[in-house]
């Protein structure tokens, strides 16, 4: 990728037609739309009522209400981001169109907004019935939190878009024999993550892993919030300047695969 | 004229110094197979040439080349006065391409793909242009149903519809009339041939179709083994072999 390419200026009539192109795929395919919607309502209706059954039986977590649902709707936006991120661009992947789309005037910058774009649309679709879940059936309200919660789903959100930009990379690069990549490497991040539990837990060495992960920082502030009733801001602006330099060199490892992807002629094969 | 380097001979008719194309030296490795080997052509503005060979010719890799999909191991390559990649910001929108290597999406409808590469390419009057294509094109009937659900010919007509929605000035096609019966494709041919007249674009196709590249084509150049073989006319290039391997090209081809 040259540098003339890179710097060729973002045009929205570009990004709007991409975002056209998917929710166009999305309202086209019922199952699809399923799909956004069902998994994270099964996961909320599960593990909200191991929480309430738990929460009954043990003092702590009667005392710590609310926080493993709260940490399982943040899980889902970190890894529902991603997804959303990265199976639109699968999508072109499977459709063969990456072709007619690198050909285009379309920049990578351009392509990558508006995937961004389509995650927090697919998102959206996916999380919102599940809060109202957690309102309805297990009485926490995620939106109660306020100001706090912008700034979780802000950090969460960065990171999945840095994890997605990267894996797209990789399929890009690879072709859809990476694929399995794009499903599983949040995982990968999640024992780290400390979703469930404090750093505290982890092997002391493993700590200084964990805290280098920007949702680290979101799950601790959720606990904070929640248990301690405090907001440690602190926390917010330590995983957004981690997020920062993650956004950047993803993006920079995104162009030096495409590059990598033209020079081996992968653009054109598209397969496995 | 059987090396490749050798800038060729091009039509009477083209103007020099008006190229829409000039490859030069152009040589392109995977890992350790030679895909194209020292290729240098030159193609006037207005003409239609042909890039005839068999499979593993290096014609396909010339075109992914030229349209900046994949990257030259060394070589130079200027597209309507741009150097590719470095300059191609200023150029993807005035060309445009078909190939039977990439698909349009196949759940939306023909419409719906037409009205999203119109956008991309920043078309003025987006209804119209496509108004236009589907009455060019014979898109008509089937503008509102699925990609995925047209047989092989009417994609090959969506395809063309995107590859001319920006109206492009540099039409590059890999094999355009490929598992086309003999109608779709003489007909596919036609539409190619006014195109050029009406807009005086440039057209660079693919094809191992001798009989096709001999209709459409001022110029062909044969490619064998990632080289150029031969760069003439069609008539001279009939001339020049006799019969017996004309037909052998074919057979090979088909």
């Amino acid at each position: 990728m040259s540098k003339v390419e890179i710097h060729r200026g973002i045009a929205w009539h570009r990004i709007s037609a991409m975002i056209l192109r998917y929710w166009y795929l999305l309202i086209s395919s019922w199952p699809r739309l399923l799909e956004l919607v069902y998994w994270p309502a099964l996961q909320i209706v599960t593990w909200g009522f191991l929480q309430s059954y738990i929460s009954q039986n043990a003092g702590f977590f009667a005392r710590a209400g609310g926080t493993f649902v709260g940490a399982i709707i943040l899980w889902d936006i970190l890894f529902r981001g991603q997804l959303g991120f990265s199976i639109s661009f699968l999508e072109e992947m499977w459709a063969r169109n990456l072709g007619n789309l690198m050909m285009s005037p379309l920049t990578p910058i351009e392509f990558l907004i508006s995937l961004m774009v389509m995650s927090l649309i697919r998102l959206a679709i996916g999380v919102i019935p599940m809060t109202l879940l957690a309102m309805i059936f297990f009485d926490f309200n995620i939106y109660g939190i306020g100001l706090p919660l912008v700034a979780f789903f802000c950090n969460l959100i960065f990171t999945s878009w840095s994890l997605g930009i990267f894996v797209s990379g990789l399929v890009l690069r690879n072709g859809l024999g990476a694929e399995s990549i794009v499903w599983t490497l949040m995982f990968g991040v999640m024992p780290l993550a400390c979703i469930y539990y404090p750093v505290t837990v982890l092997p002391h060495w493993l700590q200084y892993v964990a805290w280098a992960l920007p949702p680290t920082y979101v799950f601790e502030g959720m606990r904070a919030l929640l248990i301690g009733h405090v907001f440690r801001a602190d926390l917010m602006i330590d995983a957004l300047l981690i997020n920062v330099v993650l956004f950047i060199a993803s993006f920079a490892i995104f162009l030096a695969l495409l590059r990598s992807a033209r020079r081996y002629g992968s653009l054109i094969q598209s397969g496995e | 004229m059987k090396n490749g380097t050798v800038t060729p001979q091009l039509p009477a008719a083209n103007p020099a110094g008006s190229a829409a194309i000039e490859v030069a030296h152009l040589v392109k490795f995977y890992k350790t197979t030679r895909a194209v080997d020292d290729v240098s052509f030159r193609i006037a503005r207005g003409s239609i040439t042909g890039l005839l060979g068999g499979n593993g010719a290096g014609k396909t890799t010339t075109i992914a080349m030229i349209m900046g999909l994949v990257l030259p191991t060394s070589g130079r390559i200027q597209v309507l006065g741009c150097s590719m990649p470095e300059q191609s910001a200023e150029v993807l929108g005035r060309m445009n391409f078909e190939s039977p290597y990439v698909d349009m999406p196949m759940r939306l409808t023909v419409r719906q793909n037409l009205t999203i590469f119109g956008r991309l390419y920043a078309v003025p009057n987006l209804r119209e242009r496509i108004a236009k294509l589907a009455a060019d094109l014979d898109l008509g009937d089937f503008l509102d149903r699925a990609n995925g659900k047209l047989s092989a010919g009417q994609k090959t007509r969506v395809a063309l519809a995107k590859a001319l929605i920006n109206q492009p000035e540099l039409l590059l096609l890999d094999e355009p009339t490929a598992s086309l019966d003999p109608d779709t494709a003489d007909w596919i041919r036609r539409h190619l041939e006014t195109y050029r007249k009406v807009h005086g674009a440039t057209i660079l196709l693919a094809s191992h179709n001798m009989l096709e590249v001999e209709r459409l084509c001022d110029r062909v150049i044969i490619m064998k083994r990632g080289r150029i073989e031969d760069d003439d006319t069609p008539d001279r290039i009939m001339a020049r072999y006799n019969r017996t391997t004309i037909r052998g090209c074919r057979r090979s081809a088909s």
